[in-house]
C-alpha cells in the first residue's frame, strides 16, 4: 500500500477485533474521574487543567467528525510558535493550560 | 525478518538481544541518547560512545544481529551549551567507526533556545561531514511546536538534503507535516505514550508507507524490543499484503539506512 489505503477488513470486523480493548478503556477514563472526584483535597484542585483537556478531548470524541486521533493530539499541544528561554524541566505533563495554549 | 531502527539496547539485557533474533530481527541501529540522569562529565559520553561503538556491536553480532549507531549530546542535556559543545567536539574521532551511520538522536525536548543552538550544533557537524541524520521530537505536548521548530532549523542548513533525514517520533498530529516537507518519519510503539501498534497500522492506512518506518526504542523505561514484529503481526491480521509489511519493517529503514554506506545487515 504505497499510497493511503482503507484496512482491508470490514467495520463489523474491526468492532469484532477491537470491541472490547477499547470499551475496557473507556470505564478506565470514567473511573479516573470518579477517582478525581472521590479523592482528599481543595474543590479547586478538580480544575486541573490536565482533567480539563481530559474532558475536552472526551467532547471531540462525540462531535461526529473525522480524525479524531489527531484533532485530540492537537488539543493537548503547545500551539505558540517562539523557542521559550530556558527548560523548566526534563518532562512534560501530557497537557497544556488553556491560557497558555497561544495561538490555536 | 525485520530490522529496527531505533532501539537502545545498552539498556537492554542480552536475553532481549535473543528474543529479538528468534522474532526475525536481523539489524538494529543505536541512536545515543539521555542515560536517566545526567553524565558529571563530556569524559561520560567518551566512554558512552566507546560503548556504543565496540562493545555493543559485540554483544548483538552473539545472536547474529548487526549493530549499528548514531552519536550526539541528546536534548534533555543540551540545556548547558557549554558542555554540550564539549561533548560534540568528541563525536569526529569516532566517525571513522565502522558502525556509525550519523549523528542522532539530535532534535528537541522542551524546545528552548539553548535546545536549538545545540541542535545547530549538530547539524552542522552533519553538513560538514555529509552524514544521516535522526532526529528525535519532544514528548507529549511539545512535539507539535519541537517538530515544527526542528524542520526550520534543518531548512536553514542548505547542504542537509531532507531525503537524509528521518524525524522520528511523529504521530496523528505530525506525520503528515514530515512528510509534505520531504523528510523520513518514523512511528515509535510504546505501551503509553507515542503510537501503538494499532495506531500505527491507522496511520499507515491512512499516509500510506512512502518514506516511513516503525521501532520500538526500547529503552530504560516502559518499552518493548518485541514492538516492531507485534506491529508486523497486527498488520497480517488486519489483512494487509506481506509486501506491505516488509516494506514498512524491512525495505524502507534498509532504503534510508543504506545511503550512509554503512549500513548491513546479518
Amino acid at each position: 500500500m504505497p499510497g493511503p489505503t482503507p484496512p482491508p477488513i470490514s467495520k463489523r470486523a474491526v468492532v469484532d477485533r477491537y470491541f472490547l480493548e477499547h470499551r475496557a478503556k473507556v470505564i478506565d477514563i470514567a473511573a479516573f474521574l470518579d477517582r478525581v472526584d472521590r479523592a482528599q483535597g481543595a474543590d479547586g484542585e478538580a480544575d486541573d487543567f490536565r482533567v480539563q483537556a481530559l474532558e475536552a478531548c472526551c467532547r471531540v470524541l462525540l462531535d461526529g467528525k473525522p480524525d479524531r486521533a489527531r484533532r485530540v493530539l492537537e488539543l493537548l499541544s503547545d500551539h505558540s510558535t517562539e523557542p521559550i528561554a530556558k527548560a523548566p524541566m526534563k518532562g512534560a505533563t501530557g497537557a497544556i493550560a488553556v491560557d497558555a495554549k497561544g495561538a490555536n | 525478518m525485520y530490522i529496527d531502527p531505533h532501539v537502545h539496547m545498552v539498556s537492554r539485557t542480552t536475553d532481549d538481544y535473543q528474543r529479538m533474533a528468534l522474532a526475525g530481527c536481523v539489524a538494529i541501529t543505536e541512536p545515543a541518547f539521555w542515560a536517566g540522569y545526567d553524565r558529571s562529565s563530556p569524559q561520560g559520553f567518551f566512554d558512552y560512545f566507546r560503548q556504543l561503538t565496540d562493545f555493543e556491536p559485540k554483544r548483538a553480532a552473539q545472536y547474529g544481529i548487526r549493530h549499528h549507531t548514531w552519536l550526539c549530546i541528546n536534548p534533555k542535556e543540551a540545556e548547558d551549551p557549554v558542555f554540550a559543545k564539549e561533548v560534540i567536539k568528541l563525536i569526529p574521532q569516532f566517525l571513522k567507526c565502522e558502525n556509525v551511520l550519523g549523528i542522532g538522536e539530535i532534535g528537541l525536548n522542551k524546545n528552548s533556545r539553548n535546545e536549538l543552538e545545540i541542535l545547530d550544533a549538530h547539524l552542522a557537524l552533519a553538513a560538514e561531514h555529509n552524514l544521516l541524520v535522526l532526529v528525535h521530537t519532544p514528548h507529549l505536548e511539545d512535539k507539535l511546536k519541537g517538530t515544527k521548530l526542528i524542520m526550520d532549523a534543518i531548512r536553514n542548513h542548505a547542504r542537509l538534503d531532507p531525503s537524509r533525514v528521518l524525524i522520528d517520533h511523529v504521530e496523528e498530529h505530525t506525520v503528515r507535516h514530515v512528510l509534505d516537507r520531504g523528510f523520513w518519519a518514523g512511528m515509535t510503539l510504546y505501551p503509553d505514550t507515542k503510537c501503538t501498534p494499532q495506531r500505527a497500522v491507522d496511520i499507515f492506512e491512512m499516509h500510506g508507507t512512502e518514506r516511513l518506518w516503525i521501532n520500538s526504542a526500547g529503552d530504560w523505561g516502559q518499552s518493548d524490543p518485541l514492538a516492531v514484529p507485534k506491529t508486523q503481526i497486527e498488520m497480517k491480521s488486519r489483512g494487509h499484503t506481506l509486501d506491505s509489511v516488509r516494506k514498512v519493517s524491512f525495505d524502507n529503514p534498509l532504503q534510508f539506512l543504506s545511503q550512509s554506506g554503512r549500513f548491513r545487515i546479518a
